[in-house]
């Protein structure tokens, strides 16, 4: 028999804050988390735009034993992970004698890789990467870290989907809680936020160039938008079956009723309308709502002249004359990329609970394609009881998920 | 480089690292368990010691420099 899913705890570090209830009220405000980095630009980047991301400090916390093999991702994971398993109440007692999985979202680690490579041929010994660094350079770096240090051991997978990552996560774990073959997984999604990470991408030219005011710099849906700015950090949620939760006594925040995922089967960047239609498609049918109940659409739209366009398109394909409201947080966070399909999940959660729809930022203006849907331009208040929240990833990745409210 | 001097280096760049009181960094305490290290960690100390004197210590040759006298000796007799 299937099992039903719920979340029970959260966690977020990003720029728009390290903690729900920033964050929230950053949602709310409409604050951009954008900045122009002079690093960036004294560097060469095409457009050095970019989500200002606190530092973590993981001294109060962890030893040097274990802090050297931890990446920026992974630290920002970490941090996640521990408002999420306090929200969850899920103690460290709990999980040394259950099995608790992880599968967290992850698909570089550029700076930690650059930086144990330029050691050792600097060095001319590879003495000199010092221990922490294969551990580092590793994607599947954040699983290992958290699987580690928290002692999970059930499932323990790293998804590399590019920019839905985070959401294949979720869907992942999803599945098998759903099937019976986890009881609870803390999943996730993590982005180093570092210019290392995104020197080639910057070098396509898909950044947006608005130097003069870097909040207006990611409008997504806009008719003006050119290019998405890049963005990190980490978001976790704990999942688990609804027994289990009850079970141990967690509080059920929302239940996740479906997920749907398609390929594009098409170019490597640019996305099509079929492959994010099917994504929807799958997902709606998987989660076996009327599309009707679905109070607010979280897009994927990165902000880039054709992305935006193709998933508005799908989004208009599948909802037909059902106006369901659409915003995309990117406007406020840039694009977060492997962490986005999971901080979308809480940023969407905090609106749901917190009944209001947060202002695309810097919707002005649509296009041809953009006003085929419901953009909601300024924050306001809204009551929904159920979501959708889209990631498309680079090689026409595409996962979607269904979030209802409990 | 004197001897005092290799003395003051090891200790700085060794309670920098491994978060070590310099205190702890006697002549006859066994590196090992006053640095606290595994077997993850003693690779960073030789990487260190590379780095910080550029005197590469062979796997071979480890199990002999046991104190921090020992490693004092073995930086000065290979400068």
């Amino acid at each position: 028999m299937e099992k039903r899913v719920v979340i029970t705890g959260m966690g977020i570090w990003s720029c728009l804050g390290t903690s729900l209830d920033e964050v929230r009220q950053s949602l709310y405000d409409g604050r951009s988390g954008i900045i122009l980095s002079q690093e960036r630009k004294e560097a060469g980047f095409y457009s050095p735009l970019c989500a200002n991301v606190p530092k973590p400090d993981l001294k109060p916390y962890l030893g040097r034993d274990v802090r050297k093999l931890i990446p920026e991702e992974a630290q920002y994971a970490y941090m996640a992970t521990l408002q999420a398993l306090a929200q969850g109440k899920l103690e460290q007692d709990y999980i040394d004698s259950h099995e608790i999985g992880v599968i967290y979202g992850n698909d570089s680690v550029a700076e930690a890789t650059m930086t144990a490579l330029d050691k050792f041929r600097q060095a001319g010994s590879t003495a000199a990467c010092g221990s922490g660094a294969i551990f580092q350079s590793m994607n599947s770096t954040v699983t290992m870290n958290l699987a580690t240090l928290f002692h999970l051991k059930g499932i323990n997978l790293t998804a590399s989907a590019a920019c839905a990552s985070g959401s294949q996560a979720v869907g992942l774990a999803y599945l098998l809680i759903k099937n019976g073959l986890q009881d609870c997984i803390i999943c996730g999604g993590a982005q180093e936020a570092n210019m290392y990470s995104v020197a080639s991408f910057d070098g396509l030219m898909a950044f947006a160039s608005r130097e003069d005011d870097p909040t207006k710099a990611s409008r997504p849906f806009d008719r003006d938008r050119n290019g998405l700015v890049p963005g990190g950090g980490a978001a976790t949620l704990i999942v688990e079956s609804w027994e289990h939760a009850v079970q141990r006594g967690a509080t059920i925040l929302a239940e996740v009723v479906g997920w749907g995922f398609s390929g594009n089967g098409d170019h490597i960047s640019t996305p099509n309308v079929a492959g994010p239609a099917r994504s929807l498609e799958l997902c709606l049918k998987n989660s076996g709502v009327n599309l009707r109940e679905i109070g607010y659409i979280n897009a994927h739209a990165t902000s880039t002249k054709v992305g935006d366009g193709r998933e508005a398109l799908a989004i208009a394909q599948i909802f037909g004359d059902y106006r369901v409201p659409v915003t995309s947080t990117k406007g406020q966070t840039g694009h977060e990329m492997w962490m986005a399909g999971a901080s979308e999940l809480i940023y969407s959660l905090l609106m749901m609970k917190g009944g209001f729809i947060a202002g695309n930022l810097n919707f002005e203006n649509p296009d041809e394609d953009t006003a085929k849907i419901n953009v909601v331009p300024e924050t306001r208040e809204a009551h929904f009881d159920m979501f959708l929240s889209n990631s498309f990833g680079f090689g026409g990745t595409n996962s979607t998920l269904i979030v209802r409210n409990i | 480089m004197t001897r005092e001097e290799i003395i003051k280096e090891v200790k700085s760049v060794l309670t920098e690292e491994f978060e070590v009181s310099e205190s702890a960094i006697q002549d006859d305490a066994v590196i090992y368990s006053t640095l606290g290290l595994d077997s993850l960690s003693l690779v960073d100390l030789v990487a260190l010691i590379q780095y910080t004197f550029k005197v590469k210590i062979p796997a071979n040759e480890l199990p002999s420099i046991k104190t921090f006298k020992d490693l004092y000796d073995y930086i000065e007799s290979h400068m």
